[in-house]
């Protein structure tokens, strides 16, 4: 029953965040004047004839109110706005353009969690063997490289060299699942390494140094001379009770995770919403941005409210708050 | 302090007057870390070459946003290599000297870098005190912003500021200042809480200090040295944000050079210029990862008790109640010396 | 001599110090009170020594606390020479700072280790602008004198004293301003016993040469024996007697003072032998839900149905001087053997 609470109230919350992350992009766009903002979607060379025509379409002059009561009132009915220059809806473009982003979050999230995980817990198991410090040395440098850095340097040092030798499973840009299951991993994989390489080297290092700290308490001393097995000790103890930073690491990281996604998108030409969102930027196509703005507040919101229901469910002394 | 004069029954020293600061003794520790001091000594390379920059434009003759068709760039268009016609790493995509490009662009990191996480600790170390010495309403608020301001996917906020202001240099910087200052805050609040209930306050407070003094005076010493390696560790951070801004286009606008934006253009040259891509990401490797060796080295001299990973050379530091750096200590200065099993 | 007409330097009437206790999720509501001093009034002459015993918890610190005014006082009254300090801002309470000066317990946390024990000492001359540059400086290093301290040492740190110098660092640090008042809070339980004597002696010998008063907080009793001129007994928030040192020793009235006594090692030994020990029944009690009426009564050897019942007031019992109170409704009368109540109560 307290879970029940728990979630109302994490949910509610989330529309509070949701409904000001909104309110903050509206005003922000658009709370200039009339002038500033036309021209900057006629472009810098328009005429005050087509300034006047932006203006009129557009409904800019209104007072800010009532353009701010349409836009709420459009946003609760779904509807996002046109893309200025094409026309289309933007939450149809939004749509297009999700599984590319889908794609390459959930294979980076399996890939990081994997591999950071099982590489911190076999370092904490084996502390300063020869596995443990190259696996630093690897953290480190994951850690000090951009993301954009590692892409790019996978693609001059793995992807030419092997289509060159006529070698093309890996390929950039995007292809869906529906061109088949290994076309699609082909393009992914690169992206997939890119993105959980930075976010690895923070999971390894975390889960390396709680599960360090864990297996040096005394109830695990405990567990030990009760001659229960080495391996249980680890993961049945120790790796439960590293668990919880590690998923609130994960909730953190949802917010941050959107610039990686960004970056990745542009360097592997994976044409998904973040590629498509920092095009408007360069356009200034402001329903799009407000639409993707909203949209990435919303995923953080309910990636959140996913992470805190996993953290509540690992440790319940959170289910009160 | 000889053996031989402890063995005689000699008093110990009482005449240095001058204590050894924790500064002192943190320098000396650091010194003897290998890897840190490496780390230091490629910084302050990088800081050299930055600031020479205009010096080696006259060696070469290269100035950084001129582009030489002729020498730089061969028949079909594409830049030429390093060690052709006086390019000594080559040059980038409109035939301009990429290692000159590189100078420039070492500047504007660096100079990021520096400045916003200086703004960002003087903030962050100010807006953290007032929460943790205050508490309360202030502390519950402020607390919730600096959670809010990390939480904030800085993306988005470098998104809509380049939306409404249009990209610039001082855009970066607002920006990555606006999230340095967050996490300096939060680590400053933390131990401004557990501070605050030490005994030497609550004596600051009984002889009449004023709650600005007991911060600035009392409470900020103490907190220094965490600063001083979030500071260092945060750095790298900040040259990061400033590539990548610039690499999606948010940032410095070409022709300036940046890591970032040489390297956006690097990408249409993956077959034919690998050094337009190796040499700026090879930069931008070595000043990420010499500023994150510096930090990690700092702070474990700070503290001689961490346990690290890359002990080779520094077994010494980590063999507990050995006093190795001559100041005086709780425990009197009359310990024998006994030799390590092995030599030392 | 003050406003009054009379001697007294402290005069604490009344004094009631609760801590909230809060829980709860999203807004956090008061469960509860930590009821740390309840209704203590005593007196403090110009120029003696009041010691305030009693176990961990029963509220001496919080006691000493209100009284130097750092933190707020619940209800009731604290005065010093003649002036009302109860609750009074920050403003109002700095000239009274200067009178008033705290010794503190932890000699290695009262000290910041990050500042040289000259700009520690020399901090109260900062504070209140009295002195700056070489007159500080001289005027510190006459105290570091004072205190047994090597003037030289002026630019050390305080991790390279001992733990006896470090208390000599918070004394010159006290002295600085040389208050009327100074609250000793357990100055000597973190020192060896080496070290304690000499500590001690040096606290009266300042008392003597600049007439300091003192407020001495210590759960020792030999130690508060040594110093005091009058003792305050305390249990859970509570004075249970008070009195002039030599009556309350010597004849104690309220069974926990005289189990205490019982229990502390014979440093007289007229009488040791004729001493058992007083073993009290249970634990100390939590002081959010303290015991009705008398709270000392589910140990009490002697309790009745009565203690339970009502709250005794602090009295003058039977054949004892008029500045000798108890708070007791069966006190321990002369010849009366404790030990032997306390064997039949846990039999």
């Amino acid at each position: 029953m307290a879970m029940f609470g728990f979630l109302v109230r994490r949910i509610l919350t989330g529309i509070v965040v949701i409904w000001l992350v909104a309110t903050g992009a509206f005003f922000l766009f658009f709370a200039r004047p009339v002038d500033t903002v036309a021209r900057q979607l006629a472009g810098r060379a328009a005429t005050p004839q087509v300034i006047n025509t932006v203006i009129n379409n557009l409904g800019l002059n209104q007072p800010i109110m009532v353009q701010y009561w349409h836009f709420l009132d459009n946003l609760l009915h779904g509807d996002l706005g046109y893309s200025y220059y094409t026309q289309e809806p933007v939450d149809t473009m939004l749509k297009q353009d999700l599984p590319p982003t889908l794609s390459l979050v959930v294979g980076g999230l399996v890939l990081w969690l994997v591999a950071g995980l099982s590489v911190g817990i076999i370092s904490a198991t084996r502390p300063r063997s020869l596995f443990d410090r190259s696996s630093s040395v690897a953290v480190l440098i994951g850690l000090s490289m951009p993301v954009f850095v590692i892409g790019e340097l996978l693609i001059l040092v793995v992807f030419v060299p092997l289509n060159k030798h006529g070698f093309t499973w890996i390929q950039t840009g995007y292809a869906g699942i529906s061109q088949g299951v290994v076309t699609w991993a082909g393009h992914m994989i690169l992206p997939w390494i890119t993105l959980a390489s930075v976010q690895a080297a923070v999971y390894t290092r975390l889960a390396r140094g709680q599960l360090l700290d864990t297996l040096g308490e005394d109830y695990i001393k405990t567990a030990r001379s009760k001659g229960i097995s080495e391996r249980r000790v680890i993961y049945l103890h120790g790796v439960r009770a590293a668990l919880t930073p590690v998923v609130s690491q994960l909730g953190v990281d949802v917010g941050q995770l959107l610039g990686g996604v960004i970056v990745v998108e542009a360097v592997f030409s994976l044409g998904g919403l973040g590629q498509v969102s920092v095009e408007a930027i360069y356009t200034d196509n402001l329903p799009v941005i407000i639409g993707f703005v909203v949209v990435a507040a919303a995923f953080v919101v309910v990636a959140n409210i996913i992470v805190d229901l996993v953290y509540a469910v690992l440790d319940p002394r959170v289910r009160i708050t | 302090m000889s053996i031989g004069a402890v063995m005689a029954g000699a008093p110990p020293e009482t005449i240095n007057v001058q204590g050894r600061s924790q500064w002192h003794l943190t320098w000396r520790r650091l010194r003897q870390d290998k890897v840190a001091m490496a780390s230091l000594v490629v910084i302050l390379i990088m800081v050299v070459l930055a600031l020479a920059a205009p010096l080696f434009v006259a060696i070469v003759h290269h100035p950084p946003n001129v582009a030489y068709p002729n020498t730089g760039e061969d028949v079909a268009g594409n830049p030429v290599g390093p060690g052709t016609n006086g390019f000594w790493l080559g040059t980038d995509g409109t035939g301009r000297d990429l290692f000159i490009r590189i100078l420039y662009g070492a500047r504007i990191s660096l100079f990021v870098g520096f400045v916003t996480t200086v703004l960002g600790a003087i903030a962050g170390v100010t807006v953290g005190l007032v929460a943790g010495y205050f508490g309360g309403v202030v502390d519950t608020i402020l607390a919730r912003f600096i959670d809010a301001v990390l939480a904030f996917p800085y993306i988005v906020l470098a998104l809509s500021l380049a939306v409404v202001v249009g990209p610039s240099l001082t855009v970066i910087i607002a920006v990555i200042a606006f999230f340095s200052w967050a996490a300096i805050a939060r680590i400053v609040r933390g131990q401004t809480l557990s501070i605050k209930e030490k005994e030497y306050i609550e004596a600051a407070r009984s002889l009449g200090a004023g709650p600005f003094r007991i911060m600035f005076l009392d409470i900020l010493p103490n907190l220094l040295a965490p600063v001083l390696v979030i500071a260092t560790l945060y750095i790298p951070t900040a040259v990061v944000f400033e590539a990548t801004l610039s690499y999606l286009g948010l940032g410095i606008q070409p022709p300036v050079a940046s890591w970032g934006n040489i390297l956006a253009d690097a990408q249409n040259f993956y077959q034919q210029a690998w050094w337009y891509v190796v040499f700026p990401a090879a930069a931008l490797l070595i000043t990420t990862l010499a500023f994150n060796l510096l930090g990690d080295g700092i702070r474990d001299a700070m503290d001689p008790r961490t346990e690290r990973v890359f002990a080779a050379g520094q077994g010494r530091r980590r063999r507990a109640g050995r006093n190795k750096t001559g100041g005086a200590l709780d425990a009197p200065n009359v310990v024998p010396f006994v030799p390590p099993p092995g030599g030392n | 001599m003050n406003a009054a007409g009379d001697d007294v330097l402290v005069r604490v009437e009344n004094l009631v110090k609760y801590f909230p206790v809060r829980a709860g999720g999203l807004i956090r509501q008061t469960v509860g009170q930590v009821q740390a001093v309840d209704d203590v009034t005593l007196s403090i002459p110009r120029g003696k020594t009041l010691g305030l015993v009693g176990e961990t918890g029963c509220g001496k610190s919080t006691l000493a606390r209100c009284v130097a005014g750092l933190i707020p006082v619940t209800s009731g009254r604290v005065t010093f020479d003649g002036q009302d300090i109860t609750n009074v801002p920050r403003r109002a309470m700095r000239p009274v700072r200067r009178e008033i000066q705290m010794i503190f317990q932890d000699p290695y946390s009262s000290l910041n280790p990050r500042r040289r024990v000259g700009s520690i000492i020399g901090e109260p001359f900062a504070i209140h602008k009295i002195a700056s540059g070489t007159e500080r400086r001289r005027r510190v290093q006459e105290l570091m004198e004072r205190v047994g301290l090597n003037p030289e040492h002026y630019n050390r740190f305080p991790a390279e004293f001992s733990g006896g110098q470090r208390q000599r660092i918070g004394v010159a640090r006290a002295l600085a301003l040389q208050p009327k008042l100074i609250i000793c809070d357990e100055p000597v339980s973190a020192l060896d016993v080496s070290i304690q004597a000499q500590v001690l002696n040096m606290l009266a010998d300042l008392q003597r040469d600049y007439g300091l008063t003192y407020l001495f907080i210590a759960h020792d009793l030999d130690v508060v024996r040594h110093v005091s001129d009058s003792v305050a007994v305390m249990y859970l928030g509570r004075i249970c007697e008070l009195g002039p040192k030599e009556p309350v020793y010597g004849s104690s009235r309220h069974p926990y003072t005289t189990a205490l006594l019982s229990a502390a090692p014979a440093a007289d030994p007229d009488g040791a032998a004729s001493r058992q020990r007083i073993i009290l029944a249970g634990d100390v009690p939590s002081p959010i839900d303290p015991p009705s009426g008398c709270r000392f009564h589910p140990r009490c050897p002697k309790a009745q149905p009565l203690c339970s019942d009502t709250e005794p007031q602090l009295e003058v019992k039977a054949g004892d001087a008029t500045t000798h109170v108890t708070a007791c409704h069966f006190p321990v009368m002369a010849g009366e053997d404790l030990a032997a109540a306390g064997r039949s109560e846990l039999s």
